[in-house]
């Protein structure tokens, strides 16, 4: 095995203690990725029940997702939503690390920590505390009132990546810039954020993702108009029908594909790049 | 003196004020690009989190906090929340710091092929990995159907609908929340170190103990204070998994909500949960700092 002959940088030869360790990680790599592999046969089931090996094979599922208006239309209501939360978080939210990199001001730890609050505070809570909100201000059942909650939780991820993004940039040649005429907004706009763009690729795709996972913001907010994590989340608590594999597996496959694209394209947000 | 200089000191003063403001004028004009997001934070987030707590300040003697921190119904649910927390965090810590070390010493591609098994299930919907769990511990599901059939067990397992369920689907869901920080702070060990020390007489047990743990403690509690805090705010996967007999704050304040329309205790419930979560995040930050000092 290729393993064997791999050295530790100056260390000696892998032990047998050293293959345990090895084993060991394929199985939790192994538990990690069962959930997502078992999804593939259960789509192809022709049954209606929740059942392992199935009794046989169909596409049924799949059919079953397309035609049915209800899953469509929660998928583009998700879309939708998930779209519009990515082009205001990322907005709002690389200004925020301009500033947060950028700035100094008293209270600057202050607005760093209350644009990181949402990841921290239960989901459930702020769910709850906007739903009354909302309610007041009657935008509940609104699919913009989806995108003002999912934008709330989609600014941090915006921000952590960005300010570390800009924490590498040298402001020289932003001032470089200037001092040949560009004025500040075209000096940021021709000079600083064209180096930054694998990040923000990386910020608008965890921006959108967050958004397109969501559901419990989604659940209160949403009123009847499902999104898709709310039509799967009842089409899980009802067992109605495999539907909810065949989604899956349209999902994870989707993952990947964006995943390698990210990897590509983007930075900041896979951690062997850090 | 001071007399005498007061023209040459208003004039220091106004040259100072001047250098003072073009060395923060970056810094204000900074400020104000935080101005949009923060007013969406504040009409979005901090107001409405903020009438959720009032609400449960209604009546002189705080009834909503007294039930909730004297019933032994809710009492019994939040230590639940916390103890299923800590068992989490635990897990995570057991199987995610091998994981990370393994990938810290493994040659390349291998560290990549493994990052990429935990971000693939880590970016997918929780939804569809709780289904997934579903179909993997059923009664019918895929290990009891293996179990059974290698002649290991006559009945089928209880793995779902109950805490077994909850912390299995609980683990998956935040493992990778432990595996990063660990990775990041073992890939910065200089190996050297280990090395030296078993050069110098120390055993394997020594060397891990007085060496590696140490120094990878900060990623230690890093990971840990991310998984507790985000455990206890958790509720997918006890209300999907958890089959009802699982009762965790989230679910608690979620049912007080939609099924008593009770807003001021689901609030004191929130601000329960909430002091919990910040006072544990505030701990941990603090030790972890200090930590990083030390090391």
């Amino acid at each position: 095995m290729e393993l064997r002959r791999g050295r530790r940088r100056g260390a000696g030869r892998w032990s047998a203690w050293h293959f345990g360790l090895f084993a060991f990680t394929a199985l939790v790599l192994l538990f990690l990725m069962a959930p997502l592999v078992v999804v593939f046969p259960m789509s192809l089931s022709s049954s209606s029940y929740l059942q392992f090996p199935p009794p046989g094979w169909s596409l049924r599922w799949y059919e079953q997702y397309f035609t049915d208006s209800t899953w469509i239309d929660a998928t583009l209501r998700s879309i939708k939503v998930a779209l519009a939360t990515t082009v205001l978080a990322t907005v709002l939210g690389t200004a925020l690390s301009f500033s947060l990199v950028r700035g100094r001001y008293p209270g600057k730890e202050f607005v760093n920590q209350i644009s990181l609050m949402p990841l921290i505070v239960p989901v459930i809570i702020y769910s709850i505390a906007v739903y009354g909100w909302f309610g007041q201000l009657k935008l509940i059942g609104l699919w913009q009132g989806i995108v003002l909650g999912h934008t709330v939780h989609a600014i941090p991820f915006v921000v952590i990546i960005m300010t570390a993004a800009l924490r590498t940039f040298d402001i020289a040649q932003e001032h470089a810039a200037m001092s040949l005429g560009a004025n500040r907004a075209q000096a940021i706009w021709h000079v600083t954020l064209p180096p930054l763009r694998p990040s923000l690729i990386s910020a608008a795709f965890l921006a959108f993702i967050s958004s397109f996972d969501e559901l419990v913001v989604a659940m209160f907010l949403g009123g009847s108009n499902m999104t898709l994590p709310k039509k799967m989340f009842d089409n899980i608590v009802n067992e109605i029908d495999p539907t909810i594999a065949a989604v899956s597996v349209i999902q994870v496959v989707l993952v990947t594909v964006i995943l390698i694209l990210v990897s590509k394209l983007g930075s900041g947000a896979v951690p062997t790049e850090r | 003196m001071s007399a005498s200089a007061t023209t040459p000191n208003e004039l220091r003063a106004g040259a100072l004020r001047r250098r003072w403001w073009r060395r923060h004028r970056d810094g204000f004009g900074s400020l104000a690009a935080a101005g949009p997001a923060l007013l969406f934070l504040l009409v979005l987030y901090l107001i409405p989190m903020a009438m959720l707590l009032a609400q449960s300040f209604e009546g002189a003697s705080l009834p909503h906090y007294q039930k909730a921190l004297t019933d032994d119904l809710y009492l019994r649910v939040l230590f639940d929340t916390l103890l299923i927390a800590a068992c989490v965090s635990l897990l995570c810590l057991v199987l995610a710091y091998p994981v990370a070390y393994a990938l810290s010493i493994l040659p390349s591609p291998w560290p990549a092929v493994g990052i990429a098994f935990i971000l693939l299930p880590f970016w997918t919907s929780v939804l569809v990995r709780t289904y997934g769990w579903m179909v993997l511990l059923g009664r019918n599901g895929l290990i009891n159907r293996m179990l059974s059939d290698l002649g290991v067990i006559e009945t089928p397992l209880p793995l779902l609908n109950n805490m077994t369920g909850v912390l299995i689907g609980m683990t998956h869901v935040l493992l990778p929340y432990m595996v990063f920080p660990l990775y990041a702070v073992m890939r910065r060990m200089d190996p050297n170190l280990a090395q030296a020390a078993r050069g110098l007489g120390a055993s394997g047990w020594d060397v891990f103990r007085r060496i590696y743990l140490p120094l990878t403690l900060p990623g230690v509690l890093a990971g840990m204070t991310l998984v507790f805090v985000l455990s206890i705010g958790f509720f997918i996967t006890p209300a999907l998994l958890g089959g009802g007999k699982v009762h965790m704050m989230a679910v608690l304040i979620e049912q007080q909500v939609r099924m008593f329309l009770n807003w001021g205790f689901a609030g004191a419930l929130s601000a329960v949960l909430l002091g919990a979560t910040l006072l544990v995040y505030i701990v941990l930050r603090r030790l972890l700092r200090g930590n990083m000092q030390w090391s």
